[in-house]
């Protein structure tokens, strides 16, 4: 009798809710801790770039018109995923080079982040947005919006909690992603966009790409439908990223890969994140008979 | 039937005659705005002139007579006004209790008021704008901007719960021509509030009340090099933003400019606000309150001739009133009188320059080109100084320039649309996103329209309305950040 | 000319001729207040409110010799200067004959309220009876009351008939149909009663804000409301309807911001007192004392005109 030849999994994007590979048909070898071949991931393009704008740009009114509260118990079904999932999650960051005890300790994090924001979508306007005592015989109030479509640049530090601490403040209020997953290790993402599939978050939601940053940033600077762009990047591309988000007045929130960061600390989720990405718009009405 | 609402009568069976029968003799307001003959630069505390010694004149463009020599300063002069600001922040201002930070700032609101009327002399003499704005609008509002910040000084932690909030140190800051004073109580007032000391740029056409303010700051007792004015051109506001010292800057007019300063700090780490252009939509629905709609029309596009970046200078209205809607906005215009911006009775005054009032003209001249028809009023125009006809254009469509671009003066452009979602698509159908209006008698129908248009402010069934407490700012390439409220103030502060 | 039909509805009345919002109309009669008018304007101004005053009296302990004395302050408001007359002096039906005695054949005019004023509440044959006879004994205006009652519930079909048969009970008298806004509450209720009224009187009669019996009397807010009713009216149907605020105008500098409002809402055609009239009593001193502080260049003493009420 034979042994039984296994099956390989062929990682795919999670795009509009669907898993695709590069519509260039390219793809990048990725290599196991010990530097062995472990899959071909897809190399995407430009071109994957604006496709998955088109999913976000698709889904975004559906996404920000649903309730707070409804917004609340999707994200808190993406974490019971993960968290039914970990030790598999914990294997891909491993992948990458990290301890089994470092890569669960990072899995936990990352579905406790999500969870923290969970608890967010029905609270935060409460904080943000105001009712503005005007000199005047108006009712002038003050709300937040989702801006739009977010483009995010994960960090190759962190692969999954630092990729998940940006895109979650994004989501939390009604905004859309378009992520480039960490160059260096990109299996997080992958499992995490089939993770996402079996949630009950909305296809096209989140997008999560692979592949190369530096062929990849030009168009993340300069797409104008990407209303803000928020990552963790080196200097030449921080650059670059501005440059682009000149064109069309883009938002523009940029970390510095260069310098380490905590991503477990408090100060990395929270209120200050979720107002990063949301515009305030404030609405004047006369109070009179 | 007395008034069909639901019908586009345009041949009311009469014209009403707003002639000259009770013609309202001048009335020129005569405070003494105390001005010198010649203004330097307020660089720690004191006046002092620009290292290179030069100046330009500032006239005023209602006559076209020279009011005063303005120093100009350059990069040599920024960088001063930078390191007395910063030694302010590090030994002064940074270190100040936030209760004892609030107590000057309510001196220099209170000061702006016993100085007012000599700021709103002073202020339609520079820039143009009727007096009764001035005076009832732009030093009063000023002032208030400094009354409420002072408030916000020693409450800096209520902005953030949980986090540390701290200033970001010298904040430069460029502000525009349209409101001089009022602009840089918006940028000055919460700067200081929230601890940061500051370097700002007057206008060129417009530093007289910048500079003044100068003197407030000396009256006040403001410690030297928390408040920092260089005047100047473009380039002396290019060194302001690009200084190393500046960790923040804020800004001020148009987009184009305000991408200029994006791709100018694109390798810092700058924090930035941008207050940039617009072409709002102001949206009338048939069952809106049609007189106070037109009133409202009337004040979003000719407020400050149109030099206002939130103007409500698309009009769209639907179908079924559009015609009454001209009809009654042609006879509102008949009483607008545009003249002396120093007369207190002058609705509309002069055009801050001559440059502009040449883009005016020729956007104008494109709008007639381009087949929209146009209707000015007809009032009489002084001879000297810079003036143009309100103007209004019927029969535009998106594609036309006029509908498109920022005129930035006393010109309303109209179009027409059937339903909400066509209103909707028209309104949103710009890069720009300041502002909008929305005139309906239904309560429902407001809270959609608020929530569908993509705008920063959204007037309903009023406009052109501002105050301390309510925040202002763009979406999309009118900008980001807000001024104005808890939010605005949240933009002069690091949050740790 | 057609009658609102049952069932009666204010939003129809609403959708016919729209509605206004409160806010926006205080904004807008406030920029009246910043207008300056000095000099020549000024003279003109004052004397044309001089000749719009309907020099008014109208108390239970009005005698003949009263209203004997406001005739004479009514045809000769200053012993002088040239101080025009005023467009009519206005009293009770009782008093209108002698009143009619002083100033039958001059320019002023004699008004009467009529219509049991101020209320109204009298059966309609008694009201119609007290217009017949006020016109009998010589008054050439009737200033009558709507049925606030009739309005507020809706019926106003009802409230129309009852104007209609005081058109026709006054004659060749010219009618002032009083709204008396107070009691309407809204500027909704003040546009929709203006045009009910203005559907079935004639051109050049008026309609009036209030009686001066209530709390709260012309200002103006509901001064605007009407003259922006009276322009749609106009502009529509070619009538041109007449416009009289009464009550709490008391100084000239309050009477010529009401008729700034007129020469920037209605024109140049309303600026005479066939168009326009102050329904006071102690405006006209204010106006004849502003006119002689123009005139000598001094501010004057109370005491130099006749009938002022403060003494101090």
């Amino acid at each position: 009798m034979s042994a039984r030849l296994t099956i390989t999994k062929t990682p795919k994007c999670y795009v509009g809710g669907a898993f695709i590979r590069s519509e260039s048909g390219r793809v990048f070898e990725l290599k196991d801790q010990k530097g062995e071949f472990f899959a071909n991931v897809p190399l995407c393009s430009r071109k994957d770039l604006r496709n998955a704008v088109e999913a976000a740009a698709k889904a975004g009114p559906g996404w920000a018109k649903r309730t707070a509260f409804n917004r609340g118990q999707i994200l808190y079904r993406v974490a019971e995923m993960i968290e039914s999932r970990v030790e598999e999650m914990a294997e891909a960051l491993m992948l990458g080079g990290a301890t089994k005890v470092e890569a669960t300790k990072e899995v936990v994090a990352a579905v406790d982040r999500i969870v923290h924001y969970a608890g967010w979508t029905d609270k935060y306007e409460a904080m943000l947005g105001s009712v503005n005592p005007v000199a005047s015989a108006h009712f002038n109030f003050t709300v937040t919006e989702p801006m739009g479509i977010i483009g995010v640049l994960a960090p190759d530090e962190r692969p999954l909690l630092a990729l998940v601490s940006l895109i979650l403040p994004a989501i939390t209020s009604g905004n859309c992603v378009v992520a480039l997953a960490s160059e260096a290790r990109p299996y997080p993402a992958i499992l995490l966009g089939e993770m996402l599939a079996v949630s009950d978050l909305p296809g096209g939601v989140v997008n999560l790409l692979t592949g190369k940053r530096a062929e990849l940033v030009p168009t993340f600077a300069t797409h104008e439908h990407l209303r803000a762009i928020s990552g963790v990047v080196n200097a030449e591309q921080r650059k670059a990223l501005r440059l682009g988000a000149a064109e069309s007045v883009k938002r523009v929130r940029l970390g510095k890969a260069e310098e380490a960061v905590d991503w477990e600390a408090e100060t990395m989720q929270g209120l200050e994140e979720i107002r990063a990405l949301v515009e305030c718009k404030t609405t004047w009405h006369p109070v009179g008979g | 039937m007395i008034m069909a609402r639901a019908s586009n009568k345009t041949n009311p069976a009469r014209e009403l005659v707003f002639g000259d029968l009770w013609e309202y003799d001048a009335a020129p307001e005569t405070a003494d705005p105390k001005l010198k003959k010649r203004y330097d630069l307020f660089i720690n505390g004191q006046f002092v002139a620009p290292k290179k010694g030069k100046y330009f004149a500032t006239i005023n463009p209602g006559n076209e007579v020279k009011i005063a020599d303005i120093a100009l300063g350059d990069a040599a002069d920024v960088d001063a006004a930078c390191k007395a600001a910063q030694k302010a922040f590090t030994t002064v201002w940074g270190p100040m209790p936030g209760k004892e930070r609030g107590k000057y700032l309510y001196r220099i609101a209170r000061l702006l008021q016993d100085h007012a009327r000599e700021f709103a002399v002073a202020e339609t003499m520079d820039g143009g704008k009727p007096i009764k704005e001035s005076r009832d609008f732009d030093i009063p509002m000023a002032a208030a901007h400094f009354f409420y910040h002072a408030g916000w000084a020693d409450k800096l932690e209520y902005l953030a719960p949980g986090r540390q909030v701290a200033p970001y140190g010298v904040v430069g800051q460029v502000i525009p021509w349209n409101f001089p004073l009022l602009m840089l109580a918006w940028k000055i007032a919460p700067a200081l509030a929230a601890g940061n000391c500051v370097v700002l740029k007057p206008a060129e056409t417009t530093s007289l009340t910048a500079l003044k303010f100068g003197e407030i700051c000396q009256e006040a007792g403001l410690p030297p090099g928390v408040v920092n004015i260089v005047s100047g051109a473009g380039e002396t506001g290019a060194a302001v933003i690009n200084h190393p010292l500046t960790s923040k800057v804020a800004f001020t007019g148009s987009t184009e400019v305000g991408k200029l300063i994006m791709r100018s700090l694109a390798g810092t780490e700058k924090k930035m606000t941008l207050e940039l252009g617009g072409k709002a939509a102001n949206i009338v629905f048939e069952d809106a309150p049609l007189d106070q709609a037109v009133e409202g029309i009337i004040n979003g596009i000719f407020f400050n001739q149109g030099h206002v970046c939130c103007a409500g200078s698309r009009l769209l209205v639907q179908e079924s009133v559009a015609g009454e809607v001209l009809a009654r906005l042609k006879r509102r215009l008949a009483t607008l009188r545009v003249g002396d911006p120093l007369d207190k009775n002058t609705d509309i005054g002069a055009i801050n320059s001559k440059e502009q009032l040449l883009k005016i003209t020729e956007l104008v001249k494109g709008g007639v080109a381009e087949g929209a028809e146009m209707h000015q009023s007809e009032c009489r125009l002084p001879a000297k100084g810079f003036y143009f006809r309100p103007t209004l254009f019927a029969k535009v469509s998106m594609s036309h320039r006029i509908a498109r671009e920022e005129i930035f003066g006393p010109v309303l452009s109209i179009l027409t649309f059937r339903t909400l979602e066509e209103a909707v698509e028209k309104a949103n159908n710009t890069p720009y996103g300041l502002s909008a209006g929305v005139w309906t008698d239904k309560g429902s129908k407001i809270l959609k329209m608020s929530t569908l248009l993509k705008a920063g402010v959204v007037w309903a069934n009023t406009y052109n309305k501002f105050d301390p407490a309510s925040p202002f700012g763009g979406y999309k390439e009118s900008g980001f950040g807000r001024e104005g409220g808890k939010q605005g103030l949240m933009d002069y502060c690091k949050v740790g | 000319m057609p009658v609102a039909k049952s069932p009666p509805s204010f939003r129809r009345l609403f959708d016919d001729i729209g509605t206004v919002d409160a806010v926006g109309i205080e904004e807008r009669v406030a920029k009246y207040g910043t207008r300056s008018v000095k000099k020549g304007a000024k003279v003109f101004g004052l004397q044309l409110a001089v000749t719009m005053v309907d020099l008014t009296t109208l108390e239970g302990k009005d005698t003949p010799g009263k209203v004997a004395s406001l005739c004479q302050k009514a045809l000769r408001p200053h012993d002088v200067g040239e101080i025009p007359p005023t467009a009519a002096v206005c009293v009770y039906p009782a008093m209108v004959r002698h009143a009619a005695k002083h100033v039958k054949g001059t320019a002023v005019r004699i008004a009467s309220v009529a219509t049991a004023f101020p209320s109204g509440q009298a059966p309609l044959k008694t009201r119609l009876a007290e217009v017949r006879a006020a016109v009998a004994d010589g008054a050439d205006e009737i200033d009558m009351v709507i049925n606030r009652g009739a309005f507020l519930s809706g019926e106003f079909g009802l409230m129309q008939d009852e104007i209609a048969a005081v058109v026709e009970a006054s004659g060749a008298a010219t009618l002032k149909v009083i709204l008396e806004t107070s009691e309407l509450e809204t500027y909704d209720n003040i546009r929709a009663a203006s045009f009910l009224a203005m559907r079935v009187i004639r051109p050049n009669d008026f309609i009036k804000t209030s009686t001066g019996k209530t709390s709260a009397n012309a200002t103006l807010g509901n001064n605007q409301v009407m003259l922006e009713a009276i322009r749609d009216h106009f502009l529509e149907t070619g009538v041109p309807i007449a416009m009289k605020p009464a009550g709490g105008i008391r100084t000239a500098k309050q009477a010529l911001t009401f008729l700034i409002a007129v020469k920037e809402t209605l024109g140049d055609e309303w600026l005479n007192n066939g168009r326009y009239r102050f329904g006071a009593s102690a405006l006209l001193n204010d106006l004849v004392r502003q006119l002689e502080k123009e005139r000598t260049g001094a501010y004057q003493a109370p005491w130099n005109f006749s009938e002022a009420s403060e003494g101090y």
